[in-house]
C-alpha cells in the first residue's frame, strides 16, 4: 500500500495539473448552497467551471468520466477566516509574514506577495478538502491590520483569486492596546483615520499640506477610501456586545461601509441588532469560554442562535490555529449539527452547516457567484469524500480546483510512510523514500 | 493562539506504580526502614495539602439497552452498566440481572464509557479569563523549580472544569506546571467536581507527578535572559547536574543523615525512589531517547512524554521502554519542533505496541478529546490498521489512568472501580455525539436534560449568559 500511494504522488507531481473537462456521476451531491444532498446527482465541469450539477444532469460526451459510487462531491470548503500561505512555522519568525508590528505602514498592507503557495500548510490544507480561503493579516502597529485576499489551495505558484478583498481591524481589547489604551481611544482613531482618509480623496494635495502632522499615510489613505466607499469590506474583530454595537453604529457616519464582524462571541446578546444591519459574521463556533471579559458570554449556541435570528453565520479558524488546520472548520460544522441533539442547545441543520464552510464565506466577500458552490458558473472546485464531509476524519479521495485535478499527497503522508515501520533497515531511514 | 500561548507551548510556554502517596499525615522517608544502627532519619510530611474530596451522594443506577466500552479494550453491544454506592457493579450484555431498587435508564442508540482521563490540563493554573492575574502556570524565574506544587496554582473557580465535564466527559485530570522550566515542578491529579478549594478536587490518594520539559521552551525563556540553558545542550547540563544533587540528597536521606530540608531536592528523591511520576514534555524523537538515557543514568524512569509528537519515528522504542506517549491528533507546525507531525501518530504509536494518550493541554480540546481520538482512528485505519472504537477508547481513560498511577481505581468499567462514568448520546467518535450525562464516583454530576446540574463558577455566576448551555 505504501508503494501505491508514493506512485501515485510522484505520477501527480510529474505531470502538471491542467484545466480538465471532466463529469462526476453517482455522487451524493452537495451544492453548498444550503439545499439537501442530492442522491444520484452529477457534476459537469468544462473549462475549469461548473456548468450542471444536479440530478438528472445529461452526461455529455467524451469527457473524462468519475464514478463517484455513491460518496459524497461537495464544493471545495471556503474556510471564513485564516492565515493559511502566511505561515510555514509559527515560531520561526522569518516563516511568519502573518503580521507586521513594526512597519510603519497599517490600512495599505497587501498580504498577496506574502502568500506562499508552496508552503507545506496549503498542501496540507488542501488535503482536508479545503480550496479557497479568506484570508486577513494578523496586525500591523496601528489600528488597522492591512488587506486580505480570498486565495486558492491550488498546487500551483498563483494562489491569489482576489486581492485586497478585506480591510481588517480589531476593535475591544486588542483594537484599544493599538489605538492608546481604551475604547474610546479606538472609536477615535477609526473615525479620524476615516475622516482624514475621504478628505485626501477628495484633495490628494492636502496630504502634502498636513505634513508630519497627518494623521494618515498615504497607501493606508487609498486602502481606506475604499473601505469608506464599500468597494472594500471591513471585517471587524468583535467579540463584547456592548463592543458589538456600537460598531455597528460606525454606519451611521460612514453608511457605505460594507461591515462582517469576525469573533462575534457575545453576538447572541446582540442577535435583533446584527440582523436589523444585514451584516454577516464569521465564528469560531465552539468558543464557550470566558477567555476574557469580552466573552463572559460565550456559548457553543452563538452560531445558532444568530443563524436563527436570520444572520448569515460563517466559519472560520481563529484563536486557534489559523494557518495550518483549515480542516478544523469541517469539524466545526458537524458539532454545530451535533448541538441541535442537545436539550436547549442551538446549532444548525447539516444543510445549513456545510453551508457555512462554503457558500456563506464566499458570500460575505462578494464572491457567491463565483466560487463556494456547485451552482452553475461556479469555480470547478470539487471534492470526493470518503465519508460524510462533516464527521471526524473524514478525508477527500479527489480534489478538483478551477477543474484541474490536486495532489492530495503532503510531506506529512511522506513521513508517516518513511516510518510505517519505525526500525531502520539495511540502510538508513534517510536513503527509503 | 492565545490559548497555546497561555496553555503551555509556544511562550511561557505553553512503571507500574499504584497508590504511593501517603495517606494522612503520617509520613516515611524516601528511603525506608533504615537499618538500626542509623541516626533516627528525618521525616517530613508528604501529604500536607490531602484531598478533602469525598464522593457526592448517588443512586443506584443501572443503565440499560447500551453500547458500551468498558475502557479496557472491551465492547457490550445492548449492555448493561450497573453502579451503585459509588461503585461499578457490574458490567455485561443484555442478560445482566438488574436489581429491583436500581433506577434504570433506557438507553438504546446510546454509548456508555469510562469517563475521560486528561492527562495534561492546565485547568486552573492558567484558568479562564485569561488575564495577566491568572497566570499562573510557569514559574519562569528558574530553568528548574522543582519546588513548586501545581495545586497551589489552581483556581477551583476556573469555568473549564464545567466546559470539560459537560462536553467532554472528563471526569479526572492533571493540572501540570507549564513547560518554561526544565523541571516545571509537581502536578496534581484532580477529580472533576466543583469545589470550594483544590484540596475538595484532588484525587484521593494519586500519586505526585513532575513536570520536566525538553527542547525550545526552556532554552529560549532563560537563553533570552542570557543565561543558561541557552541551547538543548545546556538544557541537559543543567538537568544532569540537578539530578546530582537530588542523587546525593535521596543518599543522605537513605542513610538516614540529617538534611536540611530541601523542597526541590525532596520532590527530586521522590522521582529517584519511584513515588512521582516524570511526565515529561518532549517532541522530538532523537530528544526523547536522550532523555530515556539521562533517566537510566540517575535511575528513575519516564512515565509519559507529553506531546510526543515524533513518537511514531521511535514507537519500537518507547514500546521497550515501556514509556507512554500522550499526544494531540494533529496539531502541527506551531513552532519547529512540532514541524514533523503526522495523523498517524497516535496509531502508530498503537501499533507499536507502546502506550498510547490522547491528551488536550487546551481548555477547549480538553471539551473533544473523544473527537481528536476518533480523528486519529480513521487515519490509522486509512492507513490499513485494524484498531476497534473499543480499543481506541483505552487512549482515553485506562491508559491515561495508568500512567497517573489511579488506574485500579479508575479508567475503566470494572466491578469495584469508581463509578465514573459517561452516558453517551450517540457514538462518541461522531461529531453529532455529546455527553448526556456524567456521573463521578456514582454521583450525577452532569445532565444535559436537566439545567440544574450544570455547574456554574462562582466567576460566571451573575454575568451574562450564567447557567446557558454553553
Amino acid at each position: 500500500m505504501m508503494r501505491a500511494l508514493l506512485l501515485s504522488a510522484a505520477a501527480l507531481i510529474a505531470v502538471p495539473a491542467a484545466a480538465q473537462d471532466i463529469v462526476i456521476t453517482n455522487a451524493k451531491l452537495v451544492i453548498g448552497d444550503g439545499s439537501a444532498p442530492i442522491d444520484g446527482g452529477t457534476v459537469v465541469v468544462r473549462g475549469g467551471k461548473v456548468v450542471a450539477a444536479g440530478a438528472g444532469v445529461a452526461v455529455p460526451q467524451g469527457v473524462e468520466r468519475v464514478d463517484a459510487q455513491g460518496r459524497y462531491v461537495t464544493p471545495g470548503i471556503v474556510a471564513a477566516f485564516s492565515r493559511v500561505g502566511l505561515v510555514e512555522v509559527d515560531a520561526v519568525s522569518g516563516t511568519n509574514d502573518r503580521s507586521a508590528p513594526r512597519t510603519r505602514f497599517s490600512a495599505g498592507l497587501d498580504i498577496a506577495p506574502a502568500l506562499n503557495p508552496m508552503g507545506s500548510p496549503v498542501a496540507v490544507n488542501r488535503a482536508s478538502g479545503v480550496t479557497r480561503a479568506i484570508v486577513a493579516p494578523g496586525s500591523s502597529s496601528n489600528l488597522f491590520a492591512g488587506q486580505g485576499a480570498v486565495v486558492d489551495l491550488a498546487d500551483d505558484m498563483d494562489m491569489v483569486t482576489r486581492p485586497r478583498a478585506l480591510q481588517y481591524v480589531a476593535f475591544g481589547e486588542d483594537g484599544s492596546a493599538k489605538a492608546g489604551g481604551s475604547r474610546a481611544a479606538t472609536f477615535l482613531l477609526f473615525r479620524e483615520q476615516l475622516l482624514a482618509a475621504r478628505s485626501y480623496a477628495r484633495n490628494p494635495a492636502a496630504l502634502a499640506e498636513w505634513g508630519n502632522d497627518a494623521m494618515i499615510q498615504r497607501a493606508d489613505a487609498d486602502a481606506l477610501v475604499r473601505v469608506i466607499d464599500g468597494t472594500t469590506p471591513l471585517f471587524v474583530r468583535v467579540d463584547r456586545a456592548a463592543d458589538i454595537v456600537n460598531v455597528l453604529k460606525l454606519k451611521d457616519e460612514f453608511p457605505a461601509l460594507k461591515l462582517v464582524l469576525v469573533g462575534v462571541t457575545e453576538g447572541w446578546l446582540a442577535a435583533r441588532e446584527i440582523a436589523a444591519a444585514k451584516v454577516p459574521v464569521v465564528v469560531s463556533p465552539l468558543t464557550d469560554l470566558p477567555s476574557s471579559f469580552e466573552q463572559l458570554g460565550a456559548t457553543q449556541s452563538n452560531a445558532g442562535r444568530l443563524k436563527a435570528a436570520g444572520i448569515d453565520v460563517s466559519v472560520g479558524v481563529f484563536d486557534d490555529d489559523d494557518a495550518h488546520k483549515m480542516g478544523y472548520v469541517t469539524q466545526y460544522a458537524g458539532n454545530l449539527v451535533g448541538l441541535t441533539r442537545v436539550p436547549g442547545a442551538s446549532g444548525m441543520t447539516w444543510d445549513q452547516a456545510f453551508a457555512s464552510i462554503s457558500s456563506v464565506p464566499a458570500h460575505t466577500v462578494g464572491m457567491d457567484a463565483s466560487i463556494g458552490s456547485l451552482r452553475p458558473g461556479r469555480a470547478g472546485d470539487v471534492v470526493i469524500w470518503d465519508n460524510d464531509p462533516l464527521e471526524l476524519g473524514s478525508r477527500p479521495t479527489a480534489v478538483w480546483i478551477d477543474g484541474k485535478a490536486q495532489s492530495l499527497t503532503t510531506r506529512q503522508d511522506r513521513l508517516r510512510d518513511r516510518y510505517a515501520t519505525p526500525q531502520e533497515g539495511a540502510l538508513p531511514k534517510a536513503y527509503d523514500r | 493562539m492565545v490559548q497555546r500561548v497561555k496553555g503551555g507551548l509556544l511562550v511561557a510556554v505553553s512503571l507500574a506504580l499504584a497508590g504511593c502517596a501517603a495517606s494522612g499525615s503520617s509520613a516515611k522517608s524516601a528511603g525506608d526502614a533504615p537499618a538500626a544502627t542509623a541516626a533516627k532519619p528525618v521525616k517530613f510530611n508528604k501529604d500536607p495539602y490531602p484531598s478533602t474530596y469525598r464522593a457526592y451522594a448517588g443512586r443506584a443506577t443501572a443503565l440499560r439497552g447500551v453500547t458500551v466500552f468498558d475502557g479496557e479494550g472491551n465492547r457490550f453491544d445492548n449492555g448493561v452498566v450497573l453502579f451503585a454506592d459509588g461503585k461499578v457493579q457490574a458490567v455485561g450484555g443484555a442478560d445482566t440481572a438488574i436489581p429491583a431498587d436500581f433506577d434504570v435508564i433506557d438507553g438504546a442508540g446510546k454509548f456508555v464509557t469510562p469517563g475521560v482521563v486528561d492527562i495534561h490540563s492546565h485547568l486552573g493554573d492558567y484558568p479562564s479569563p485569561s488575564v495577566d492575574a491568572h497566570d499562573d502556570g510557569n514559574e519562569a524565574t528558574s530553568p528548574t523549580t522543582p519546588e513548586v506544587w501545581s495545586e497551589h496554582s489552581v483556581w477551583p473557580q476556573d469555568p473549564g472544569f464545567s466546559r470539560a465535564l459537560a462536553n467532554g466527559g472528563v471526569t479526572s485530570l492533571q493540572v501540570l506546571p507549564g513547560s518554561a522550566n526544565l523541571m516545571g515542578g509537581r502536578s496534581v491529579t484532580l477529580k472533576n467536581v466543583p469545589a470550594r478549594t483544590v484540596q475538595g478536587m484532588k484525587f484521593p490518594g494519586a500519586p505526585y507527578g513532575l513536570k520536566m520539559a525538553c527542547g525550545e521552551n526552556p532554552k529560549r525563556v532563560y537563553g533570552s535572559k542570557g543565561r543558561a540553558p541557552s541551547t538543548r545542550m545546556g538544557n541537559f547540563a543543567v538537568n544532569r547536574a540537578t539530578w546530582q544533587r537530588a542523587a546525593a540528597y535521596k543518599k543522605k536521606m537513605d542513610e538516614g543523615k540529617a538534611v536540611d530540608r530541601d523542597l526541590a531536592m525532596e520532590t527530586l528523591a521522590g522521582v529517584l525512589s519511584g513515588e512521582i511520576l516524570v511526565n515529561n514534555h518532549c517532541y522530538r524523537a532523537d530528544e526523547m531517547a536522550l532523555v530515556i538515557d539521562m533517566s537510566k543514568e540517575f535511575g528513575y524512569k519516564v512515565s509519559t512524554f507529553h506531546h510526543a509528537v515524533e513518537s511514531y519515528k521511535i514507537a519500537d522504542i518507547l514500546a521497550k521502554e515501556g514509556i507512554c506517549s500522550a499526544m494531540w491528533a494533529d496539531w502541527w507546525g506551531f513552532k519547529m519542533e512540532s514541524y514533523d507531525s503526522v495523523n498517524e501518530n497516535i496509531p502508530l504509536v498503537y501499533k507499536a505496541g507502546a502506550c498510547t494518550i490522547v491528551h488536550s493541554d487546551d481548555a477547549n480540546q480538553i471539551q473533544r478529546l473523544n473527537q481528536e481520538t476518533a480523528k486519529a482512528l480513521k487515519a490509522g485505519r486509512r492507513m490499513g490498521m485494524q484498531i476497534s472504537d473499543e480499543q481506541a477508547w483505552t487512549w482515553l481513560s485506562y491508559n491515561p489512568a495508568k500512567a497517573l498511577g489511579i488506574g485500579d481505581r479508575t479508567g475503566s468499567l470494572k466491578p469495584g472501580k469508581m463509578a465514573d462514568v459517561v452516558l453517551w448520546n450517540g457514538n462518541p467518535f461522531s461529531a453529532y455525539t455529546r455527553p448526556e450525562k456524567v456521573w463521578i464516583d456514582g454521583a450525577l454530576m452532569f445532565d444535559a436534560m436537566d439545567p440544574k446540574r450544570r455547574p456554574v463558577s462562582d466567576f460566571e455566576l451573575g454575568q451574562p449568559g450564567e447557567g446557558d448551555v454553553k
